[in-house]
């Protein structure tokens, strides 16, 4: 598909375009290049367990980016999710409280976030309001609404069996939640660079008007992935609910921003129209590396923070600082 | 005259007012002087960012690290006046609103030159500048009696028997509502973010004016990085975290549009206005405050809904937001 190059906040990928060489690549070269930093800098980090351990940091999170990647491309966003992955958690320790059993639990926590995602939906196609602003929205509503049900309780009767979703292991070091992260990129990218669905999902972030007057449904398509979103931060709910074997209200706090930055080192453009499954599982393993690496140094979370937000910045800047210097020299 | 009656501001104005009322006709301090600038005043801070958040959202930017910034400064002012209790309070101002602003023109100077999306830029900062605070502080607190007496009595100190915390938000109010109406640069801004390429081609720099909007913005939240520490007489490093989704929902519910180029002074701060009334008004009438929250997230959903049906009346243009602008 061509890229509309007069667009003015398309990230320069024609460069990249012209030498051949993919946004992945230089992720992957980043990636390695922290990767082999860590395993210099502490003695633990090469270790299968630690490692194992460090997935459980990301994987919510990721779980989630894949999705959002996907209406990112749309040129949609979700501001929401972290909240929607609080409401389920919720309604999910109401569920435990009831005594409803284990697979009730699951399907109470994944249907309250497609319902979130529904609701989100609709608001944004019904209405034609910019995603942003309605999922700022959502976000307070959907945690409010976990505040009001819960205030400032805890809810932790889960019944035996539960914490597996978050806690077991399939096989030796890959546990369960990593298991599922895997089948969702693959599910993910099969959706998105085999399909159809996904073909629309560039036609519609590049031009939704050419893209709805070659007859894509675009407010079903949109409607659709919200939904898709909803149900992945459901599926979220689930892990995180069972890794920590409670639930506050303020469960997943401030996850949006992490899991939009997920997104956005993966190459995907926030204006809508490029990015790729791969790109997004890479930068998923590079914030869990760089994260996970500089605890073991003891560096404290929230100078992590001003690592992760450097890197966004730089990351995104070196390519277009790189154009302009080329450009000038020639 | 039918126009003044279904305006966003006249609406968002009865709204105001019968809440106020209907609190008032339960308890009935509520409506007292006193109370009311009181409540003013704890709403002034919000105001301040809100117009500065609204310049902007009008050139179709956000600015999501305003409280990151606000921290971040009130950190370095109140750590200098507890270590040097001498200087003067007056140059500390001064020297936090420069620091705002010079946070504030790099996140403009990102969005200018390289053209990275406002939203990519602010999430990266907001996370840069919070860190710094704890780099600095180590995470210790910097607490009431570290800071010196001026420096905590300034902004409560009265004038006229209103709170100079309250004159200031008055008049960035009053200074707001001539810049964009009737300054060049404030008209230009406006002019950015309602057509990016009409304004290009009227010889309006889109990249300059969005500068500016990030520079005022971080201005403003220097001056309430101040504000701030020295009214709750205390530092640290959550201070404002998460305020600055509700300086955005005050802009959104006060009608600035987020798609840019739309949005008034006024609209802004009854936005802000509101949300203070539901702050101050929910523990009056005994509703647990768990129910702010989600009481501001519905009216927030409630009022784009209400301004994308008067938007579409207008002839909105499916998808503003594919602003093409020609390059360079």
């Amino acid at each position: 598909m061509e890229k509309v190059t007069e667009q003015k906040w398309q990230l320069p990928k024609d460069w990249f375009k012209a030498k051949k060489l993919p946004w992945e690549f230089f992720l992957i070269l980043i990636t390695v290049l922290v990767f082999t930093l860590c395993s210099f800098a502490s003695p633990y980090f090469l270790d299968v367990w630690n490692l194992s351990d460090a997935t459980f940091n990301f994987v919510e999170k990721a779980i989630v980016a894949l999705p959002l990647a996907m209406l990112i491309i749309c040129r949609d966003i979700d501001l929401s999710i972290a909240s929607i992955i609080a409401l389920a958690s919720v309604a999910m320790g109401f569920a435990a409280q009831y005594g409803l059993g284990l697979e009730l639990i699951v399907i109470v926590g994944i249907s309250v976030g497609v319902l979130c995602g529904l609701f989100n939906g609709w608001v944004v196609t019904h209405f034609g309001i910019p995603a942003i602003v309605v999922t700022i929205g959502t976000m307070s509503l959907f945690r409010g609404i976990s505040y009001i049900l819960l205030g400032d309780q805890v809810l932790k009767d889960y019944p035996d069996g539960f914490e597996y979703f978050g806690q077991g292991y399939l096989y030796w070091v890959f546990s369960f939640e990593f298991g599922l992260f895997l089948l969702a990129a693959v599910f993910f990218y099969v959706l998105l660079h085999k399909t159809n669905f996904g073909r629309r999902c560039y036609a519609i972030g590049n031009n939704p008007t050419a893209a709805f007057y070659s007859g894509i449904n675009v407010k079903r398509h949109r409607m659709m992935l919200f939904v898709i979103v909803g149900a992945l931060a459901g599926v979220a709910a689930v892990l995180l609910t069972s890794r920590l074997g409670s639930t506050r209200p303020t469960i997943a706090l401030g996850w949006e921003l992490s899991i939009i930055t997920m997104v956005v080192l993966g190459g995907v453009n926030i204006m809508g129209g490029g990015g790729t499954i791969p790109g997004v599982f890479i930068a998923v393993f590079l914030m869990g590396i760089v994260t996970f690496g500089l605890g073991l140094l003891n560096v404290p979370g929230i100078v992590m923070s001003i690592i992760i937000g450097g890197m966004l910045i730089s990351v995104i800047a070196t390519p277009v600082l790189i154009k302009k210097f080329s450009r000038r020299g020639t | 005259m039918k126009k003044l009656f279904t305006s966003r501001e006249a609406l968002l104005c009865m709204l105001i007012l019968a809440m106020l009322l209907s609190v008032g006709s339960v308890a009935k301090d509520f409506l007292s002087l006193s109370n009311l600038l009181s409540a003013y005043n704890d709403t002034s801070i919000l105001i301040i960012l809100a117009l500065g958040q609204m310049l902007v959202i009008i050139t179709r930017c956000i600015d999501l690290s305003v409280a990151a910034n606000l921290a971040l400064t009130g950190m370095i002012v109140a750590m200098i006046n507890s270590s040097f209790p001498d200087f003067p309070v007056s140059l500390l101002v001064l020297f936090g609103m420069l620091l705002g602003l010079s946070m504030g023109m790099i996140n403009g100077l990102l969005v200018w030159k390289l053209q990275i999306p406002a939203i990519v830029v602010t999430l990266g900062t907001m996370s840069i500048y919070r860190g710094i605070i704890f780099l600095l502080s180590e995470g210790a607190w910097v607490n009431a009696h570290e800071m010196s007496q001026t420096f905590m009595h300034i902004p409560r100190s009265l004038h006229l028997g209103v709170a100079l915390l309250s004159w200031l938000s008055i008049i960035v109010v009053v200074i707001f509502y001539y810049f964009c109406r009737s300054s060049r640069t404030g008209r230009e801004i406006y002019a950015a973010g309602n057509s990016p390429t009409a304004a290009f081609y009227t010889g309006i720099d889109v990249g300059r004016s969005q500068f500016i909007a990030f520079s005022i913005s971080g201005l403003l939240a220097g001056l309430c990085g101040y504000l701030w520490v020295s009214r709750y007489a205390v530092a640290y490093v959550d201070v404002a975290a998460g305020f600055e989704l509700q300086v955005i929902s005050a802009c959104v519910i006060g009608g600035i549009s987020i798609m840019g180029g739309r949005g008034t002074v006024v609209g802004c701060v009854l936005g802000a206005l509101f949300i203070g009334v539901i702050n101050n008004a929910l523990p009056v009438i005994g509703v647990s405050p768990f129910w702010q929250m989600a009481i501001s997230g519905s009216v927030i959903v409630l009022a784009v809904i209400a301004s994308s049906k008067a938007e579409k009346k207008s002839g909105r243009i499916i998808l503003k937001s594919a602003a093409i602008v020609p390059s360079r």
